[in-house]
C-alpha cells in the first residue's frame, strides 16, 4: 500500500473538518473490509485515512418505540445481530447484515462501510430501502438526512459531498403488521459477492391472520446486483397494494422487477441469469416477508 | 509383510505389525497447531531486503527495450534485474534455444507470452519502495493480438507464441508456424468394426475450464550469499533438489555451492515442482550482496505461476444392449500455455484405462496459448479427461438401463488385461472398489426428496517411484534419527518415519523423522505423482534393513561370532549358533560408540514398481431448479490404498483430493477477456470450495497390497482428485435431467441446460 | 510522507509496544515486528482467514485492520491458545483427529474455531460449518476439522460440567 497518515478524531466535527480540508485525498475508515482491499490495489490514492471508530453517535445503537432504530454508522455486522431489539424487530435487517462476508468478515464490516461503498451488490443497501432508512449525514454545510434509497447514484458513487460523513442510520419503529426480509443468490455457501439480491418489506392492513385473507397496505422491494446501483423498484410495491399476498400476487411482482431490472453480463453472472434470479428472489423475499409480517415465521 | 493379505477395509495393524496401519499424531503436528512451524514466509534473515518482480501487462507483446535506470536511481533501491544479467547463451550451442526457453521463463528476453509474465525485479529495502522502484522501470512493448482460447489457437489465421514451433510427431509433414507443440494418435484394433458393432453409441465433446492448485502459501523465496559464494536458499517447494538444479543451470553454479533448504510447505498438490522465484531472490540477492526475500502475492500466483489446463474433449463410446463395451474414442485439445508441455498424455493414458475395450483411437494436441505455462496438479491432466469419460459410460449405462457399477464391472480392467493405449495393468483393486462401492449402504439408501439424485463415477492414477534417500543414524540410547530428502507435503516424514519403526522393531516415538537440505541428504525426487510413502518407504526399509545388518556385523565382532550366525527379530540380536548371545536394541545401540562408533543405515533407491490406485465415488445432490444452485448432500470415496500405513493421512488425501475435485466440478475456473487478462484471480472471485460447500466425506479404505512394496503400500494422493466432476455430472443429470458438459458446473450453466434461461 | 506510529497493546496477556508505519496491517506487524508469525497470508484480502486472529474477542482479519487501529485493544494469536498447563483443547483436538496437513491454515482455523465456541460451546456440524465458512483449507476438505471442533466442545463441556460439580461439592 502506499503510505498515508492514520488519524483517529474523536468526534464528528473533528472528522468532518478533516474530510472535508482534503476532500479526495481522505477517506473514513470503519471496519476497512472493502477499503484497504482497494488501498491496496490503487483504487485510492490517499493523504490520511480518517478512522471512525473512536467516534461515540457512530458505534451507538438505539432503539426506542416511537422513534425506531438508530445505528451508529460504524457498528459491525456482529454487534448489530447480537442486539435484542434489532433481532427481534427487524430481522430483515439481520438478513442482510449477517451474511456480508464471513465470521471474520462480519467482526468489522459495517452498515456505513457497505453503503459508503455504493457496490451495486451491497447486501445492506436493498434492505435499508426497503425498511425506509435514512442516512444521518453530517457536513461542514451542517447535517442532513438522506434517504438510503436515493443515496447511490452509480457504482463507487454516493451523494455524499466534500467533507460529508454519514453518523448513523434512522430505521422507523416496525408497522405492527409488517416484515422484512433480504434474499440472495450466491454460488458458494458463504464468502461471494451477491449475484442478485432482493430486499422485500411489506406492510400488511388489520385484520386477517392468513395470506389469502390478508390485504397489502404497503410493499416495498429493492434489488442488488442488477443494476450500477441498488435498485428500489417502486412500480413492483405499488402492483401489490391492496392485494392479498398469495403466490399470483407475487408472481406478478416478480414479472415486474424483472422489467425494471438493468443486469449486465460479468464473470459473476450473467444477464440472464441475473434477470431470472431476480424473479425467483422477489418472490422466495416476498414470500419470508408476508409470513414475518403474519408472525409466522 | 504378508503380501497374500486379503483386500479388506483397513482396521488395526495386520497381525505381525506393530506401527504400520495403526493411528498415530503426525510428528509435525504438534508445531502446526502452535504457530512454531517455519514456512518459507516466516524466514527472517538480519539485513534482509525486499525484492518484488515486475510483470508484463499484455499477454502477447515484443520488448522493445528496458530502462531499469530510473528504478536504480530511487534512495533505497539496492538492485535491479532483467534477463541482462543471466549467463549468455552460445548462439552455437545446440542446446541454445532450449536454454533461451529456459532462461525466458524467469525474465523474458524478447518476447512476453503472457499477462504477469516476468519482465525486471527490484530489491528494495521497504515494500513501498519496490512498488514504486517497480513503478519507475519503463519497458516498450509492441503489442501483439493474443489468443487465449485453445480452439482459437490452433487455426490456421490463429496469433503464432513461437515462430520456431514445430509439432513432434508431425515433424516434416507441415513446416508451417504452429501453436500445436505436440500431436499423438493411439489405434487399438478396429474403431470402425467395434462401433458398428454397438447397439448405442454415445458421442459428446465437454469443456473445462483452466485451474489452479490452489495452495494457500503463495510461492516466496529467500536468498543469501557469502562472500566465498555459497548460495543459500529458504524455499517452498516439493523438492530441494529439483530448486538446486534449477538455480544451478540458471546461474550456472556447481553444485556444491547451492544449498536448498525446504521450510514447511503451505500446500502443493503439484504447483510447487517447479520453481518461480527461487532464482530470482538468489540473482537480487547476488547483485545486492544482502539476503532477499521475494514472495509472490495471491494476484501473481493466479497470473504467473503454472496452473493446470482448460481442455476441449470429445468422447465417443460404443456398447452392446448386453453392456460390453466394443469401441470408444477421444480427441483430447489440451492448453499447454505460453510454453509447450501440457499433461495432454497422462490425460489419454487414464480415461478409458479402467475398461477392458477391444477397439479404440485416442488423439491428443498440446497447445500454446498465451497463458502462463501449465504445471502439474493433482493427477496431472487427469480430472477432465476423466470427466469426459465418465459421463459417457454413464450415458451408455443409463441408455442401456443397465446399473452403473454393474457396466464398470463387466468391462472392468483386471492384472494382466489390455488398455487401449497398449499399456497392462499389473496388480489392480479395480473391481474390488467397484464391489465396495456396490456394497456400501450409500450407493443404495433413499435420496429422501425431489430434485435428488446419485451418480458414481471411477477412476484410477497410475502413480510413481523414482527416486529418494534415507539415512538412519542409531543413537547411542536406541533412539534413531531419520534423514530424508524427500520433502514433507502430504504427511510423509511419519508415513516413513512409521515403515522404518516397524523394520527396526522400534515404536514411533524413538524415531525421529526429519527433511534434510541438500548438502545433508542424498538426491531425492519431487514429492509427487503420489510417490513419497511408497518410494520413499523402499528407501526407509532399505536403510532400516542397512542399519540391522550393520548392527549384526557389530554384534558378531563384539561376541567373536561370525555375521552369519547373526539374526535379528522382535528387536532383538541373537546368536543362531550354539552359543546363546542376546542383545536388546537398546543394549546393543549402547555399545556401538566405543565399538566402533556409530551405525548408520543408507537406503538410496530408484523405485521402478510399484502399483496404480483405482478409486470409486459416489455423489448425492439436490439441485434447485429455479437457480441451478447445486447442494451436495452425501459424498463417499472407496479408493483402494495397497495398505494404508498411516490410515488418518490416508483418509486426509481422499477427502482432500475429493474436495479438490468437487470444487474442479462446480465452482472454480480461470476466466480471461479479450485482452488476455485474468478477470478473476483473487479468492473472492476464482471459488474455492468452502466448509459449507462440501458435506461429511466418508471414505472406504480398500486394501488390495501392491506386491512390489514391503508393506503392500500403493500412492493415493492422486487418484481422488478424479472421480467428482464426472459423478456429481450424473447426479445432476438424475436430479433434475439436465446433463452438463463444461466446468464448472455453474448454476446459470445449469439453467441453460434445463432451459429456463 | 508519514512518520511512524507508538502503538501499545495487549497480545496473548502481555503488554506490548511497537512502531508502525499507518498503512502497516496487524497482520504485517504481528509477523515482521513482533515475530508472530502464526497468523499466515493467504490473500491479504480478507478471503482465506489464514491471518485470523481475536481483536477483544472478536475474529477478524488480520490483514484487513491497521495495526495503528489496535491501540489500547487485546489481540490473541494462535501463540497465545496454549497455556504453561498445556494445549487448549480445540489444539489438542486438531492433533488428535489428523486434522491438518499442510498446517498453513491450522493457526486461522484454531482461532476462528475459539471464537465460535466461545461464543456457542455446542454448535451443531451445520453451525460449525458456517462459522467457519470464511476459513479454507485445501488439504484436507474440511472433515476432520469438524469433527475436531466436535470433539473439542465436548471435551470442553466435560471440563465445565466437572468444574460445576466442584464447584457445587
Amino acid at each position: 500500500m502506499k503510505p498515508f497518515a492514520y488519524v483517529a478524531p474523536a468526534s464528528v466535527d473533528e472528522a468532518v473538518a478533516l474530510l472535508a480540508e482534503k476532500g479526495e485525498r481522505a477517506r473514513p475508515l470503519a471496519g476497512g473490509t472493502d477499503l484497504l482491499v482497494q488501498l491496496r490495489r490503487g483504487r485510492f490514492d490517499l493523504d490520511v485515512v480518517v478512522d471512525v471508530k473512536r467516534i461515540p453517535e457512530l458505534t451507538r445503537i438505539a432503539y426506542d418505540r416511537a422513534e425506531g432504530l438508530t445505528v451508529g454508522a460504524a457498528v459491525t455486522c456482529a454487534v448489530l445481530g447480537e442486539h435484542p431489539e434489532v433481532r427481534g424487530l427487524y430481522p430483515g435487517l439481520l438478513d442482510a447484515a449477517s451474511i456480508i462476508g464471513g465470521a471474520a468478515i462480519q467482526g468489522r464490516a459495517t452498515l456505513g462501510g457497505n453503503l459508503g461503498n455504493a457496490a451495486p451488490s451491497g447486501d445492506a443497501i436493498p434492505a435499508l430501502i426497503v425498511l425506509g432508512a435514512e442516512a444521518i449525514v453530517a457536513g461542514p454545510d451542517g447535517g442532513r438526512r438522506v434517504p438510503v434509497a436515493g443515496f447511490c447514484t452509480g457504482p463507487g458513487k454516493t451523494v455524499l459531498r466534500r467533507g460529508e460523513l454519514v453518523v448513523a442510520f434512522h430505521v422507523p419503529a416496525p408497522h405492527p403488521r409488517s416484515g422484512a426480509s433480504y434474499v440472495r443468490f450466491i454460488p458458494r455457501g458463504e464468502m461471494d459477492i451477491a449475484v442478485a439480491g432482493v430486499g422485500a418489506w411489506v406492510a400488511l392492513s388489520a385484520g386477517g391472520d392468513t395470506e389469502e385473507t390478508s390485504r397489502v397496505e404497503a410493499a416495498r422491494i429493492a434489488l442488488a446486483a442488477v443494476a450500477p446501483t441498488p435498485l428500489c423498484v417502486e412500480s413492483t410495491g405499488a402492483a401489490l397494494v391492496g392485494r392479498a399476498p398469495v403466490e399470483v400476487a407475487f408472481e406478478e411482482a416478480a414479472a415486474l422487477a424483472r422489467e425494471a431490472a438493468r443486469p449486465i453480463d460479468d464473470m459473476r453472472g450473467t444477464l440472464a441469469q441475473r434477470r431470472h434470479l431476480v424473479g425467483v428472489l422477489v418472490k422466495r423475499a416476498l414470500r419470508k416477508a408476508v409470513r414475518r409480517a403474519l408472525g409466522v415465521s | 509383510m504378508d503380501a497374500d493379505v486379503d483386500p479388506t477395509v483397513a482396521g488395526p495393524p495386520s497381525p505381525g505389525l506393530s506401527v504400520v496401519g495403526s493411528r498415530p499424531p503426525r510428528v509435525d503436528a504438534s508445531d502446526k497447531v502452535v504457530g512454531r512451524a517455519r514456512y518459507a514466509m516466516d524466514v527472517s534473515l538480519p539485513g534482509m531486503l525486499v525484492g518484488k518482480v515486475l510483470r508484463s501487462p499484455h499477454a502477447h507483446a515484443r520488448i522493445v527495450s528496458i530502462d531499469t535506470r530510473p528504478a536504480e536511481a530511487l534512495p533505497g533501491v539496492f538492485a535491479v534485474v532483467t534477463a541482462a544479467d543471466l549467463p549468455p547463451i552460445d548462439p552455437e550451442d545446440k542446446r541454445a534455444s532450449g536454454e533461451q526457453t529456459f532462461q525466458d521463463r524467469t525474465f523474458a528476453s524478447r518476447k512476453v507470452l503472457y499477462v504477469g509474465h516476468p519482465v525486471a525485479a527490484v530489491v528494495a529495502r521497504t515494500e513501498a519502495i519496490a512498488d514504486e522502484a517497480l513503478s519507475r522501470i519503463v519497458v516498450q512493448y509492441e503489442v501483439l493480438p493474443a489468443v487465449t482460447d485453445v480452439m482459437e489457437a490452433v487455426r490456421e489465421d490463429a496469433p503464432i507464441l513461437h515462430e520456431g514451433l514445430r509439432p513432434r510427431s508431425l515433424a516434416g509433414q507441415d513446416d508451417s508456424p504452429t501453436n500445436v507443440a505436440s500431436y499423438f494418435e493411439q489405434v487399438k484394433g478396429d474403431p470402425a468394426a467395434g462401433f458398428a458393432e454397438a447397439d448405442v453409441i454415445v458421442e459428446r465433446v465437454f469443456r473445462t475450464k483452466m485451474v489452479h492448485q490452489g495452495y494457500l502459501e503463495p510461492h516466496v523465496s529467500t536468498a543469501t550469499w557469502n562472500d566465498r559464494g555459497d548460495l543459500t536458499i529458504y524455499a517452498t517447494t516439493q523438492g530441494s533438489f529439483a530448486v538446486r538444479d534449477h538455480v544451478v543451470r540458471l546461474l550456472r553454479l556447481p553444485m556444491s555451492r547451492v544449498r536448498v533448504i525446504p521450510m514447511e510447505v503451505g500446500g502443493a498438490f503439484g504447483g510447487k515442482n517447479s520453481s518461480y522465484v527461487d532464482g530470482t531472490a538468489a540473482l537480487l540477492a547476488r547483485k545486492a550482496r544482502r539476503p532477499v526475500k521475494v514472495a509472490m502475492s495471491r494476484f501473481e500466483t493466479f497470473q504467473a505461476t503454472g496452473p493446470s489446463s482448460g481442455t476441449v474433449i470429445r468422447v465417443k463410446m460404443g456398447a452392446t444392449r448386453d453392456g460390453r463395451i466394443t469401441a470408444a474414442e477421444a480427441t483430447l485439445t489440451y492448453e499447454a500455455g505460453a510454453y509447450p508441455g501440457s499433461p495432454v498424455g497422462s490425460g489419454a493414458h487414464v480415461m478409458f484405462s479402467p475398461y477392458v475395450i477391444p477397439n479404440g483411437r485416442i488423439e491428443g494436441y498440446d497447445v500454446v496459448v498465451n497463458r502462463p505455462a501449465v504445471d502439474s496438479y493433482r493427477a496431472p491432466g487427469a480430472t477432465p479427461a476423466c470427466f469426459a469419460a465418465e459421463q459417457v459410460v454413464n450415458e451408455l449405462a443409463d441408455r442401456l438401463g443397465v446399473d452403473p457399477i454393474d457396466f464398470r464391472l463387466r468391462n472392468s480392467a483386471s492384472e494382466g488385461s489390455e488398455a487401449l493405449d497398449g499399456t497392462v495393468q499389473g496388480s489392480i483393486g479395480a473391481v474390488e472398489v467397484l464391489e465396495a462401492a456396490k456394497a456400501h449402504p450409500h450407493y443404495t439408501a433413499p435420496l429422501g426428496g425431489a430434485n435428488r439424485g446419485r451418480g458414481v463415477a471411477h477412476a484410477f492414477w497410475g502413480n510413481w517411484g523414482a527416486r529418494s534417500s534415507v539415512t538412519i543414524t542409531v543413537n547411542p540410547d536406541g533412539t534413531v534419527a531419520l534423514l530424508t530428502g524427500s520433502v514433507d507435503v502430504t504427511g510423509t516424514r511419519t508415513s516413513i518415519a512409521m515403515q522404518a519403526a516397524e523394520v527396526l522393531g522400534l515404536p514411533l516415538e524413538r524415531v525421529k523423522a526429519t527433511v534434510g537440505d541438500t548438502d545433508a541428504i542424498g538426491y531425492s525426487d519431487v514429492s509427487a505423482g503420489s510417490r513419497t510413502t511408497v518410494a520413499t518407504g523402499h528407501a526407509a526399509v532399505k536403510a532400516a534393513k542397512d542399519v540391522i545388518a550393520k548392527m549384526c556385523a557389530r554384534a558378531a565382532e563384539i561376541w567373536g561370532v561370525p555375521v552369519d550366525g547373526i539374526a535379528f527379530g522382535d528387536g532383538v540380536f541373537r546368536t543362531t549358533g550354539d552359543i546363546a548371545r542376546a542383545f536388546t536394541f537398546v543394549e546393543l545401540a549402547g555399545l556401538l560408540p566405543d565399538t566402533g562408533n556409530v551405525v548408520i543405515g543408507v537406503g538410496n533407491v530408484d523405485v521402478g514398481d510399484w502399483g496404480a490406485s483405482f478409486g470409486t465415488h459416489i455423489a448425492d445432490v439436490e439441485v434447485d431448479p429455479e437457480t441451478g444452485k447445486v447442494t451436495l448432500l452425501r459424498y463417499t470415496v472407496v479408493q483402494d490404498v495397497g495398505k494404508a500405513i498411516h490410515p488418518v493421512e490416508v483418509e486426509g488425501q481422499l477427502q482432500g483430493g475429493a474436495t479438490q475435485g468437487i470444487g474442479w466440478a462446480l465452482y472454480e475456473g480461470y476466466d480471461y477477456d479479450s485482452n488476455g487478462q485474468m478477470l478473476n484471480p483473487t479468492l473472492l472471485d476464482y471459488k474455492l470450495p468452502t466448509m459449507m460447500d462440501v458435506p461429511a466425506i466418508e471414505t472406504v479404505l480398500v486394501e488390495v497390497p501392491y506386491p512390489g512394496h514391503p508393506f503392500g503400500a500403493r500412492g493415493v494422493g492422486e487418484t481422488p482428485i478424479m472421480p467428482p466432476p464426472a459423478a456429481i455430472a450424473e447426479a445432476i443429470y438424475q436430479a433434475v435431467g439436465a446433463r452438463v458438459c463444461d466446468l464448472p458446473m455453474t448454476p446459470a450453466r445449469i439453467l441453460e441446460s434445463l432451459g429456463i434461461i | 510522507m508519514a512518520g511512524k506510529l507508538l502503538v501499545s497493546a495487549t497480545i496473548n496477556g502481555e503488554a506490548v509496544e511497537f512502531l508502525c508505519e499507518p498503512q502497516q496491517s496487524l497482520l504485517t506487524c504481528l509477523r515482521d515486528i513482533l515475530g508472530l508469525t502464526g497468523a499466515k497470508e493467504g490473500c491479504n484480502d480478507g478471503n482465506c482467514g489464514a491471518c485470523g486472529v481475536l481483536l477483544n474477542g472478536r475474529l477478524v482479519n488480520s490483514c484487513l485492520v491497521l495495526a495503528a487501529e489496535v491501540e489500547g485493544c487485546d489481540i490473541v494469536t494462535v501463540e497465545g491458545l496454549a497455556s504453561w498447563q498445556g494445549l487448549h483443547p480445540l489444539q489438542e483436538a486438531f492433533i488428535a483427529e489428523g486434522a491438518l496437513q499442510c498446517g498453513y491454515c491450522t493457526p486461522g482455523m484454531l482461532i476462528a474455531s475459539k471464537a465460535l465456541l466461545d461464543r456457542n460451546p455446542n454448535p451443531t456440524e451445520q453451525e460449525i460449518r458456517s462459522w467457519l465458512a470464511g476459513n479454507l483449507c485445501r488439504c484436507t476438505g474440511y472433515d476432520k476439522i469438524v469433527r475436531a471442533v466436535q470433539a473439542a466442545a465436548q471435551h470442553l463441556e466435560s471440563s465445565r460440567r466437572i468444574e460445576r460439580v466442584a464447584e457445587k461439592g
